[in-house]
């Protein structure tokens, strides 16, 4: 877009110099956490001097960060499972209603994401405590549950506005009821959105914090809250092992993903 | 399957305040064909899609031969629809497509294929059957949604301005085929379009549409040379709408309609009833087949003469100012309704 | 001619009935959210004005509102959102611009960059920043060995450490707005302006951050938003010593169990994010649905 300028190498120079470095801001503390989670000490030296796989071995030996592993692995699906299903649902009632309605449904839906994180985790907690459900599955579920319904709807919602809804009349008119022209006709082609949604609610689930701080007690302690806690007392190598194995995950998500829709779009 | 009659009986469709539909009845005949003409907004979408379920009409009812479909769900109609951007299903091949609607009705497999196959040998798309729909240009869509349309022989065919994503030669063809593949069957079939000379060579008979009421129902010619309405006039085609005095003397009263074609510039061969007006020549335009002139009469209307190009001699001496004489027959002068 | 029929029961029945079952199809989301979001905020709400007895009083209130740790955690929260979001806006608006000005496939390898981070655990971030900018940490190293300083800075567990976490969190979301912004704009808008003499700084001044101030805009209320109730970040970069309100809640629970006065402190917050959401519907309102 800046082409008519294209002489104007001091300036370009200059742009891609700032872009460069923050770049580098932005991947300093992700790529400076896996040499540290390979080294043979505990003083995080950089660049360390020797080379082990000790910190590994302590986080897969700990029944401790494995109970966690499990419990926000399991809640990572189980959240997925839940918020994909209800924000598609959702999505097509706004779609179909339009108007108020589906202003009024978008606006309520998006709370979630637009409220700090502390608030709704010391509201869920009162709300939780009254049903006795602290530090219970369906408990911690429905926190991020809650949480990632917007993100699935943010990634559903302008990909079922896209479709070519005179597809379901097509298939209607064909003969087919309104449940088996969704799944039969909707589904089947807006199947990359809800996966991309599914991935974002599954990384929303693990990613949390602060709502696991409050309410995920005991057996249902997360992996984010462990490491909170892990990070406030010291600075525990075994955390660069995590973090190095989180990071291979989403760099693998984030980058099959990107070639995904170049892919789509060339 | 015997073709059948569809009747709407004053129906009625508002969007908010909007009147989309207001109070239309429409009587199509069992193996008609028949065109709902209209600029956009006047109706005629709203109309077929209330046929097909997909609106749902405040008031009135609508019949498909002796069985009341008003409140019926559009899969339970069993009618064939192309819709306007053909929506096939991209995720199917064009085979797919087409046999979609019979495993739907659970035909035993055999059957299905045979059908589907026969479907697509009548729109010349045997050969490219197993091809994504990707893959298709616009006219072998148009085909495939076609063939998908009738393969499950509904009782009535729908078309929603199927041929507008088409280029002009490939629409021309494509309304002969359309118009033959509805003789082949014999099946009711309505058909949108805001193309006049495509409802004129296709039609059976034209409904026009304007403002959510249906203006004028008759057979092409009817229509195009007797409109009712001024509306029906102008939307049909380039219509001088003359005061009836400036052509058939004082004492003629409201007003007349001469299509512009109706013109000729020498009187020789017309007969002694013609009729003529004078005027300046404002402007004047060659067109290839035929040339258009714009005359200024002295009462200050204006009046358009299309020549053929075989009658045009001296067309292109004329210049800008002069006096012309234009004559008509009377047959082709046509007093207008009050509307 | 026949008068109209009247409006026909059995179809506005048919009507109502799609209606509500297109309504009833949000419920499972609006039971979840409604649930575990809304009913908790109002439960924040109720709670500021209840003792531990539950009965409504007005002591959570005048006891938080007269304690100098909320005035000054107030201030502390506006200055680590206005801090960060300033560094947004000067290092996230070249970025966007950059990628804005590049073809579209190099500036989808480019954005994995961007995407890669906002998708990292946030206590993974923090934790690298911690290994990083600790006294015997990567960048004092590099700094001493350049010789910029003698004696290492202290860059964490203060202001500085907590707003690098913060900025660094937040420069994803802002840059992905505004390069949406950025990449709408008409190019022959630009061979316009160019055409007509702009230098390149005139047509970033004049025809540009102009078209992309509606991305901007969301951005910059996306990152003030967000870090208002900022909680991981301050607790583990700030090292105890930055207390935005966020870590005042917490300490107000986990070290007096004082529910009531909690409630009261976010209470806030929930205003500001609140009047800021109306603030943003509004102004959608004018000015039509253009990335506002």
């Amino acid at each position: 877009m800046l082409e008519p300028w294209s002489d104007n190498r001091v300036a370009r120079v200059l742009l891609w110099s700032i872009a460069g470095l923050v770049f580098l801001f932005l991947m300093a503390p992700t790529l400076i956490v896996v040499p540290l989670s390979f080294s043979a000490s505990d003083l995080l030296e950089f660049p360390p001097r020797e080379w082990s796989l000790r910190w590994y071995e302590a986080f897969f030996g700990s029944a401790t960060w494995m109970a966690a592993l499990c419990v926000s692995l399991m809640l990572g699906v189980l959240t997925a499972l839940i918020a994909v299903p209800a924000a598609l649902c959702a999505c097509i009632a706004m779609n179909r209603l339009g108007g108020r309605p589906a202003t009024v449904i978008y606006g309520s839906l998006l709370v979630p994401s637009v409220t700090p994180g502390i608030l709704l985790a010391i509201g869920l907690f009162f709300v939780l405590a009254k049903l006795g459900l602290i530090g219970t599955l369906p408990g911690v579920l429905a926190g991020h549950a809650m949480l990632a319904i917007p993100v699935a709807m943010l990634v559903l919602y302008p990909a079922i506005n896209r479709f070519d809804w005179a597809q379901v009349q097509a298939a209607r008119s064909l003969g087919a009821g309104w449940a088996r022209a969704v799944t039969g006709i909707l589904l089947p082609q807006l199947r990359f959105s809800l996966l991309t949604a599914g991935l974002m609610a599954f990384l929303t689930s693990l990613d949390e914090a602060v709502i696991s701080i409050f309410i995920a007690s005991g057996e249902m302690s997360t992996l984010p809250k462990l490491m909170f806690l892990s990070l406030r007392d010291q600075i525990d190598p075994t955390i660069a092992a995590i973090s190095t194995l989180w990071t291979v995950l989403v760099a693998a998500i984030v980058v099959v993903q990107a070639l995904r829709k170049s892919k789509n779009a060339s | 399957m015997a073709p059948v009659p569809i009747n709407f009986d004053r129906v009625r469709k508002a969007f908010g305040s909007y009147l989309a539909l207001d109070d239309v009845s429409l009587a199509v005949s069992a193996g008609e064909f028949l065109t709902l003409l209209g600029p956009s907004g006047s109706g005629k979408t709203t109309l077929l899609m209330a046929l097909a379920g997909f609106v749902r009409p405040d008031a009135g009812r609508i019949r498909l031969g002796e069985t009341d479909i008003t409140r019926l769900a559009p899969d339970k109609r069993d009618i064939g629809i192309v819709f306007q951007n053909y929506a096939l299903f991209p995720h199917m091949t064009v085979r797919g497509n087409v046999e979609y609607p019979l495993r739907l009705r659970k035909r035993p497999a055999d059957e299905i294929r045979r059908r589907a196959e026969a479907a697509l040998d009548r729109v010349q798309l045997l050969d490219l059957a197993d091809r994504d729909i990707a893959a298709l240009s616009g006219g072998q869509r148009q085909r495939v949604a076609l063939a998908r349309a009738i393969v499950y022989e509904p009782r009535v065919m729908l078309m929603d301005e199927p041929l507008s994503a088409l280029d002009k030669n490939l629409r021309e063809a494509m309304q002969y085929e359309i118009r033959r593949l509805h003789d082949d069957l014999g099946i009711t079939t309505i058909y949108v379009t805001h193309d006049q000379r495509e409802a004129l060579t296709m039609s059976d008979r034209i409904a026009v549409m304007d403002g959510g009421g249906i203006r004028q129902v008759d057979t092409p010619q009817a229509i195009y040379h007797h409109p009712a309405t001024r509306f029906v006039a102008e939307f049909m085609g380039e219509a001088n709408i003359l005061p009836a005095a400036a052509l058939l003397g004082p004492a003629a009263v409201g007003s007349v309609m001469v299509r512009s074609e109706s013109f000729h510039l020498a009187a020789d061969g017309l007969p002694a009833d013609a009729v003529s007006v004078e005027g300046r020549l404002k402007a004047k335009a060659f067109r290839s087949e035929n040339w258009l002139l714009t005359l200024v009469l002295p009462s200050g209307e204006s009046v358009a003469l299309s020549i053929p190009a075989t009658r045009a001699a001296g067309c292109a001496e004329i210049a800008p100012g002069a006096l012309v004489t234009a004559h008509a027959t009377a047959t082709s002068v046509h007093p207008l309704g009050a509307a | 001619m026949t008068p109209a029929l009247d409006a026909d029961p059995a179809l506005a029945r048919d009507a109502a009935h799609e209606r509500r079952f297109f309504l009833s199809l949000s419920l499972p989301a609006l039971a979840v959210v409604g649930l575990a979001a809304i009913l908790p905020i109002l439960w924040i709400l109720r709670q500021s004005f209840m003792n531990l007895g539950g009965e409504v009083t007005l002591a959570n209130w005048t006891k938080i509102l007269n304690s100098s740790l909320t005035w000054s955690s107030l201030q502390t929260t506006f200055v680590l959102s206005g801090l960060t979001l300033v560094i947004c806006i000067a290092l996230g608006t070249p970025l966007a611009l950059a990628l804005a000005s590049t073809t579209q496939r190099r500036a989808n390898l480019l954005l994995i960059f961007l995407l890669l981070p906002l998708w990292t655990s946030i206590l993974v971030r923090t934790y690298g920043w911690l290994v990083l900018l600790r006294r015997e940490g990567l960048v004092n190293a590099a700094l001493q060995n350049i010789g910029l300083t003698a004696e290492p800075l202290p860059l964490v567990y203060n202001t500085t450490g907590v707003v690098i976490g913060m900025v660094h969190y937040m420069l994803p979301l802002y840059v992905l707005p505004v390069y949406a912004a950025m990449r709408d704009i008409d190019g022959n808008v630009l061979r316009a302006a160019a055409s007509m003499g702009a230098s390149l700084g005139q047509a970033i001044r004049t025809v540009i951050l102009p078209l992309a101030q509606g991305g901007i805009l969301s951005g910059s209320i996306i990152v003030f938003v967000y870090t208002l109730g900022f909680f991981i970040t301050p607790a583990v970069l700030g090292g105890g010593k930055v207390n935005p309100i966020a870590i005042r809640i917490e300490r107000t629970i986990g070290g007096f169990q004082d529910w009531g006065g909690a409630s009261v402190l976010g209470v806030p917050l929930l205003v500001v994010v609140a009047l800021i959401g109306a603030a943003v519907l509004g102004l959608r309102r004018v000015a039509g649905p253009r990335h506002a």
